[in-house]
């Protein structure tokens, strides 16, 4: 009875969480969002009002248990509510990615059977209008933001502000439901459901229970020592298996407060003003950030330059063993104090990084030099390894033991195996329920013991038993000679330069690989003003010879190092051309998350791999494009193609 | 002086209310020495309509619009803004008046931030002394206040929030035409002029400009004026045009009637002169 009695006192819902949350840190503030260019902030108690007024709103149009209600908007706090409200409602939210298309968000809207919508923008009902007809269990949308929507025929639709008015207006007839509801919802129920973006096939809802959601967030909070003072800046999508852990799961255990920015364009101004303590970021936004550090100190004068430059080499030599808290002479430590005053504060300071106790990058490798740029500037940024599927910790890694080619030891909790082939297999408390309406699925991933196929080959390292991962499982393949081939661990290598946006090798059952290049616009762009090169359009820069000749070099460094693996030294690129479009999610090149989606480039391109493996030097080629609002064009360019410069192979001591 | 014949609006095609009319213009006639700009013209705009001038070059739609901010007093004919016959005026008595308006040529302070020159749109609305001012106490803080909660709302709406700060100077040429717009919007005109608003703009900016002024229209209910030279926009956007050709008008009407009016077609095409 005792027991019964304590495992009740612990909360076992996000609402639940709340009402602690509210008890507990009522004056605190919960969420703030940069509005008209202030900071406007609502306390623990404030949001509890919001959200129930939401919830009372739902229960006024008919939300009913085991509903979904689907979310499709930018990062406010007043979408995060709408989720906490639809799970009072004993309802299931369900992100989805607010740069989908109209056609890949009817997918998911009718799958799930959504009843309801909230939107965040006109852009967004309109997309929903459009395919209407096609989700037919659509009662409802509401949205956020009232602009422009005043001509639109509201018998089923209105503002999120008048269906709060609405349910706080009837609040005698609801309230009594909604606490019933609220006390209904048990570790065992549906937190959230989450469509994994499907690098294959059509996407596929991840089922992620309180239980799921709630231990993991206990661990990792706990791997970490988050606190509720912490700060989080909440920028990334939110149908995203992170944001979800970071701005809803994690911030509700803790009670941390969350920030939204003003709008995407906004976001490092924003993330500047609040200085977060605890961050997350993909290495693309490291990335971007260190290019433009570099891209402005170019321009900067000469003083200033040394200035950077001299520091810089001092924070590489010891940045990261103070960090670490490794033995570090005394001189070598006065002269990183030093750097600290003139150098690494005000960058850090300009980069919003003054405050991180914690930082985490995941979902792609992260270049070297990148990631020792930000350790030795003294930012604790550390990798981790997860998935949708395990409400994302697999593993991370802990302070003081950081490293930039592996991805942690075991996360609090998670048990992990390699499987025969080299995959990698976890099971924890994180473990999806389930594919919603996937049995197959369901059982081809998760075994009845709850190991689930991560799809990722990897080993442990005796040594330190940190995890490596090389690359996707089904992707690493053989060669025609029967050498190992894993595309992803040299699309990484060459993704490390700032001049290369995108990477896609190929090279399975041929006698040596090749690859396809899209250069970064915004690097290259600058090199070629610096160089007095001209050029009118993506088109043009990509095709002119001195960017093929740089390019040309940095493969040929890339060969070198693979030719140094005795492993994937047959990974060699052999020839290349750089691509005339960006790959793009709109084109279906890529996922919403930006990962390259093998097999559909393979199958547009085909014309142009049938050129790299024929010998031919040029091939005229056309491209269907679909822009933003749906419609399609053509492009078409004579691209060059390339041959590198193939490093000899270190030959394995036999 | 009442006008001739003000009447009680009409419904536009989407199914909004214009109302009555808000400026006439009767009989307007300029004259710059020998040339003349602008030959005996009338033709009104309502409250809440978006009205187009549109032609070739040197058709006067520039002199027209300079007309009717008040900047040019024309030779002949007058002018009525709500019902009142307007004599020559300062450029703070246009404003004052409700009359806001963009350049063809961006006419910002580039050195100044966004922010400070769309607060200068509310400049004749500053009521504090200078000496307050100066101090920065009492009345002039809390009026600053005001105007800034104001302004924010326009930065949102026209969404350059992340430009805020941002001196104009360093900004692309569809951002400064944004500002413009923003400045303009400040002054919380009721009659708001457009001078060329999508001239020099790619396809996507011009689509979030036409997005911008039909949303401003329906969300503040400002009426709107605009010249422009991209007749897909033109049709698509207003209740009414007005066709000018060498200083003559040669079309009023909504676009359908426009568009199939012959002289229009012969202005814009070119016909045989003898």
């Amino acid at each position: 009875m005792a027991e019964v009695t304590a495992a009740a006192a612990e909360p076992q819902s996000i609402p639940a969480l709340l009402a602690r949350n509210v008890q507990r840190y009522g004056g605190l503030p919960a969420f703030r969002e940069k509005e008209f260019g202030i900071w406007q902030s609502w306390t623990w108690a404030q949001a509890n009002n919001e959200i129930r007024a939401i919830a009372l709103g739902f229960l006024s149009v008919g939300v009913e248990r085991g509903d979904s209600v689907a979310v499709i908007g930018r990062n406010r706090p007043r979408h995060y509510w709408v989720m906490i409200a639809a799970q009072m409602c004993g309802a299931i939210p369900v992100p989805l990615y607010q740069d989908a298309v109209a056609e890949e968000m009817a997918y998911v809207l009718e799958h799930c059977g959504a009843r309801f919508v909230v939107c965040g923008d006109q852009e967004q009902v309109d997309k929903v209008i459009e395919i209407g007809d096609r989700v037919k269990d659509l009662q409802h949308v509401a949205y956020t933001d009232k602009r422009g929507m005043r001509k639109y025929d509201h018998s089923k639709m209105n503002s999120l502000a008048d269906l709060q008015a609405q349910g706080v207006a009837g609040h005698y007839r609801y309230e009594a439901e909604l606490d019933k509801r609220i006390s209904e919802l048990t570790y065992d129920t549906t937190c959230v459901m989450l469509y994994t973006s499907g690098t294959t096939g059509k996407p596929k809802g991840v089922v992620l229970s309180n239980r799921n959601i709630i231990e993991t967030a206990k661990n990792s909070v706990g791997f970490d020592k988050l606190n509720a003072l912490d700060e989080v800046v909440a920028y990334l999508p939110m149908a995203w298996v992170g944001d979800f852990i970071f701005s809803m799961g994690q911030a509700m255990w803790t009670g941390f407060t969350v920030n939204c920015p003003e709008s995407a364009a906004t976001m490092m101004t924003d993330l500047r003003e609040i200085g977060p303590t605890y961050f997350f970021a993909p290495p693309r936004v490291f990335e971007g950030q260190l290019t433009n550090v570099m891209i402005r100190m170019e321009d900067a004068g000469r003083v200033k330059k040394w200035l950077f430059d001299h520091f810089m080499a001092v924070a590489r030599k010891v940045g990261p063993s103070i960090l670490d808290g490794k033995p570090v002479g005394v001189l070598d430590r006065l002269h990183y104090v030093l750097g600290n005053l003139l150098v690494y504060g005000p960058l850090k300071n300009t980069l919003g990084f003054s405050r991180i106790r914690v930082g985490y990058t995941a979902g792609e490798a992260i270049g070297p030099e990148i990631f020792e740029f930000y350790r030795s500037l003294g930012i604790n940024l550390k990798q981790l390894y997860g998935q949708t599927e395990a409400s994302v910790f697999i593993t991370q890694q802990p302070d003081g033991q950081v490293r930039n080619d592996t991805v942690g030891v075991p996360s609090p909790g998670v048990e992990v195996k390699i499987g025969e082939n080299g995959e990698v297999y976890y099971r924890g408390p994180g473990t999806f329920v389930e594919y919603f309406k996937n049995p197959e699925s369901t059982a081809s991933t998760k075994d009845p013991e709850g190991w689930v196929a991560t799809g990722d080959a990897g080993y442990f390292e005796p040594e330190t038993g940190h995890l490596r991962i090389i690359d996707r499982a089904k992707d690493v393949g053989k060669m025609a000679d029967g050498r190992l081939f894993a595309p992803k661990y040299v699309e990484n290598k060459l993704k490390f330069y700032p001049s290369i946006l995108e990477a896609v090798v190929f090279g399975s059952g041929r006698d040596r690989c090749t690859a396809f290049i899209n250069i970064d616009l915004t690097a290259v762009g600058n090199w070629a003003e610096r160089n007095n090169i001209a050029y009118a359009s993506y088109q043009e820069l990509a095709g002119h010879p001195r960017v093929y000749e740089m390019i040309r070099g940095h493969v040929a460094e890339v060969n070198r190092s693979i030719a140094a693996d005795p492993i994937l030294a047959g990974c060699q690129i052999h020839r290349f051309l750089i691509l005339h479009k960006e790959l793009d999610a709109d084109d279906g090149e890529m996922t919403r998350t930006r990962k390259v989606r093998r097999n559909i480039v393979a199958d547009k391109y085909a014309d142009l791999i049938a050129a790299l493996y024929d010998g031919r030097d040029s091939i005229y080629t056309e491209t269907e494009v679909t822009y933003e609002d749906g419609r399609k064009g053509k492009i078409t360019a004579t691209l060059r193609i390339a041959d590198a410069e193939i490093a000899p192979e270190q030959r394995r001591a036999a | 002086m009442p006008v001739s014949h003000a009447e009680e609006g009409y419904v536009t095609a989407d199914g909004r209310q214009i109302g009555g009319t808000l400026m006439e213009l009767k009989n307007i006639t300029l004259r710059f020495g020998g040339v003349v700009a602008i030959k005996d013209i009338s033709f009104d705009i309502r409250d809440g309509e978006i009205r187009a001038i549109i032609g070739p070059n040197g058709a006067g739609k520039s002199s027209m619009l300079n007309v009717i901010s008040g900047f040019y007093v024309p030779t002949e004919g007058d002018v009525y803004f709500k019902k009142v016959k307007r004599g020559p005026m300062k450029p703070y008595e246009v404003a004052r008046l409700g009359i806001a308006r963009t350049f063809q040529n961006i006419a910002l302070f580039d050195g100044m931030s966004v922010l400070d020159n769309i607060m200068t749109g509310r400049l004749t609305m500053m009521k504090s002394g200078l000496l307050s001012q100066a101090l920065w106490y009492g009345a002039a803080a809390r009026e600053e206040y005001a105007h800034r909660e104001k302004v924010e709302r326009i930065i949102d709406f026209l969404e350059i929030q992340n430009i805020r700060k941002t001196p104009v100077g360093r900004l692309p040429y569809g951002l400064k035409k944004r500002v413009e717009l923003a400045r303009a919007l400040a002054a919380e005109p009721k009659l708001l002029l457009l001078d060329e608003p999508m001239a020099g703009m790619n396809v996507e900016e011009k689509e979030d400009m036409s997005r911008f002024i039909l949303d401003l229209n329906d969300e503040f209910s400002t009426t709107i004026c605009l010249i422009e030279h991209d007749m897909g926009v033109v049709m698509d956007l207003s209740d009414r045009v007005v066709v000018m050709d060498y200083g003559r008008k040669i079309g009023d009407g909504t676009p359908d009637e426009v568009r199939n009016n012959q002289d229009v077609i012969d202005a814009y095409l070119g016909v045989a002169h003898d």
